[in-house]
């Protein structure tokens, strides 16, 4: 039982995480039908900047630790939304009108790119987050252990997704998002202007991947030039279980998977635990390809 | 295309060829090691156009397949004592197998799913070959001590002589080319290019799309394990850190940047993805670098790739009775 509790809290926190990264993939698919496989990388590069805006401006010194991560997690959203604008305009804006392949290829091409910029920047090996900085309680719940710090990333994640699914449903601009997800020429023709609801998807779903590194960070301790590759191919699974191009999907597949992912570690084997979400996925796909939360649409000729 | 223009092609790949064949006498052990790299590559490469080119199936976990066909050869090679080059079929058959029986589920999704779907299907081949499968593929160290080919007795060493193993590469090679360009030019080449243009006006013709496309996975699948078993017999150690992910990035960036679809396009890609790094050892780490952001711009400026297949054309002088009766 205490296993299969902290196997729960354990894999909703990392779940969060996926969660975060997954918007970024289901936005931009929603709106372009691309996957931006450059996304995974913009995570890792969230995970750089925090360490490097932490060491450098000693944030949790001045404001307190809280309000220094608080306003860490902003910078480096706002800095990684700016390159995920530029990473569009430099990569996938001259693309809009060629096959998908072309697209496809050049997102690798920019993957390669981001993953060995922050490898010359950085260097290869891995590097360590500062320790100590969060708090390390256990909290008791009926007498099963929980550490604080899950609960920590699994609220920020859970804040983050539903300031956005607010912003989605609710304003006008999440509107606009809305309508160009479902047509585009449409949504032209109703005076949107498409390029920039483009470029606003292009800052925010980076901008929750990099608050999602900093997370990772914070968490784990340890960051790596690599880890953006398969971080983003699992919350790239996360984002079809849970229908691509679907927010709530996002969400839900993220924590789905985070659990299965965990629970499979834990009670099938540790050694197949990448394996796993690849299982799900390929699963996904021949049972279900819309996902859980996904409608059925008739394939277009 | 006029007649003139055709014998220049014609003339410059004789030209390349003559180059190729004659390069070792001219290059030490280190430099004849790269083209050897250099063939392996472009051979994976050609199987993979089959699949990529042809049949235009986003397929970016070609090193699975590359891997079941190394690991068959080391396995029976190293537990039974079985010849290198005996097990060359075998290799291509256990390697055509999987990809029948994974691709069969998958075939029918589009483009970039069968994409994501295939780097799932490799990372898992990787998982379970680091995990020791069934305790026959040695985990993490891999397998060692697989022997050299032998040729009518006469051992190929592709480590001490590499230029050996470069001819044997190469007769491969000029096999591979015929088999490929008589399957382009073939009645089944062009309904798999007719179908990766417009699959439903292929569908519609007659043409048993998912057929053809699942028969196009198992040629390239065969293939890329004969050259597994190929790899394994040049090395003779294997480890799943020659299969990641990385590999299967590497043939499909061959394919794409070469030209998808064209046989010379492909060989030329295999030449400046693995070829031209050599030349700028001292740019090492920036080499990544510029293959990505030469993806980007490849992509923007020329994405058909640097040797696109011509166009087919038929002459309307040539065509007489009997063919427009067909």
């Amino acid at each position: 039982m205490e296993q299969f509790f902290t196997q729960l809290t354990n894999g909703l926190a990392v779940g969060g995480i996926y969660a975060l990264i997954a918007l970024g993939y289901t936005m931009v698919y929603g709106v372009l039908k691309l996957i931006n496989f450059a996304h995974g990388d913009l995570f890792t590069i969230g995970a750089y900047l925090g360490l490097t805006l932490l060491a450098s401006l000693g944030l949790t010194g001045n404001v307190g630790t809280a309000g220094g991560i608080f306003f860490l997690v902003l910078m480096v959203m706002g800095l990684v939304g700016v390159i995920g604008i530029l990473l569009d305009r430099a990569a996938y804006k001259p693309l809009r009108t060629s096959p998908r392949l072309s697209a496809v290829v050049s997102a690798l091409g920019a993957s390669i790119v981001f993953s060995n910029t922050i490898m010359l920047v950085y260097g290869p090996s891995p590097r360590v987050y500062p320790q100590g900085l969060l708090p390390t309680h256990v909290f008791y719940v009926f007498g099963l252990p929980v550490p604080i710090m899950r609960i920590i990333i699994l609220a920020t994640s859970l804040v983050l997704m539903i300031g956005l699914y607010l912003f989605i449903q609710k304003t006008r601009t999440g509107t606009a998002i809305r309508a160009a997800a479902i047509d585009q020429g449409a949504a032209r023709l109703m005076g949107i202007n498409v390029d920039r609801v483009i470029m606003l998807v292009f800052f925010i779903g980076p901008a929750l991947g990099g608050a999602a590194g900093v997370m990772v960070g914070l968490h784990y301790g340890q960051i790596n030039f690599t880890m953006g590759w398969i971080y983003g191919l699992k919350a790239f699974t996360a984002a079809i279980l849970g229908g691509i191009g679907n927010i709530p999907g996002a969400m839900v597949g993220g924590l789905l998977l985070g659990v299965i992912e965990s629970m499979g570690a834990a009670y099938i084997s540790n050694a197949w635990k990448d394996a796993i979400a690849f299982f799900v996925l390929i699963l996904i796909l021949i049972i279900r390809p819309t996902g859980l939360l996904g409608e059925r649409v008739a394939e277009k000729i | 295309m006029s007649v003139s223009g055709n014998n220049i092609r014609i003339g410059l790949y004789a030209a390349v060829a003559v180059c190729w064949v004659a390069a070792p006498f001219f290059l030490d052990n280190y430099q004849t090691d790269v083209l050897n790299n250099i063939a392996i590559y472009a051979l994976l490469g050609l199987s993979l156009n089959i699949i990529l080119g042809y049949g235009g199936m986003f397929h970016m976990g070609h090193a699975a397949f590359f891997a079941i066909g190394a690991y068959t050869t080391a396995i029976m090679n190293t537990s039974w004592g079985i010849p290198v080059l005996w097990l060359l079929p075998l290799s291509g058959i256990t390697a055509g197998v999987f990809a029948l029986v994974v691709a069969r589920p998958i075939i029918h999704l589009r483009g970039d799913y069968l994409l994501i779907v295939t780097i799932g299907m490799v990372e898992i081949v990787r998982i379970a070959l680091v995990n020791n499968i069934f305790g026959i593929t040695g985990g993490p160290n891999g397998i060692f001590g697989i022997a050299s080919p032998q040729v009518f007795g006469y051992p190929i060493n592709g480590i001490v002589h590499p230029a050996h193993y470069f001819y044997l590469l190469t007769v491969f090679i000029a096999f591979t080319i015929a088999v490929f360009y008589l399957l382009e030019h073939s009645r089944y080449g062009r309904a798999l290019k007719y179908l990766c243009s417009d699959s439903v006006a292929a569908e519609g013709s007659g043409i048993d799309t998912s057929g053809y496309k699942l028969s196009a996975f198992v040629i390239g699948a065969f293939w890329a394990g004969m050259v597994g078993n190929l790899y394994a017999g040049k090395i003779t150690f294997i480890s799943p850190e020659s299969f990641s992910f990385w590999e299967s990035v590497v043939m499909f960036m061959i394919v794409i940047l070469g030209g998808a679809g064209s046989i010379p396009g492909v060989l030329l890609g295999a030449i400046l993805i693995i070829g031209l790094p050599e030349f700028f050892q001292e740019l090492q780490q920036y080499r990544l670098l510029i293959f990505g952001i030469a993806l980007v711009a490849m992509m923007i400026f020329r994405p058909q790739g640097v040797l696109p297949p011509k166009p087919h054309t038929y002459p309307v002088d040539k065509i007489d009775e009997k063919e427009v009766a067909l």
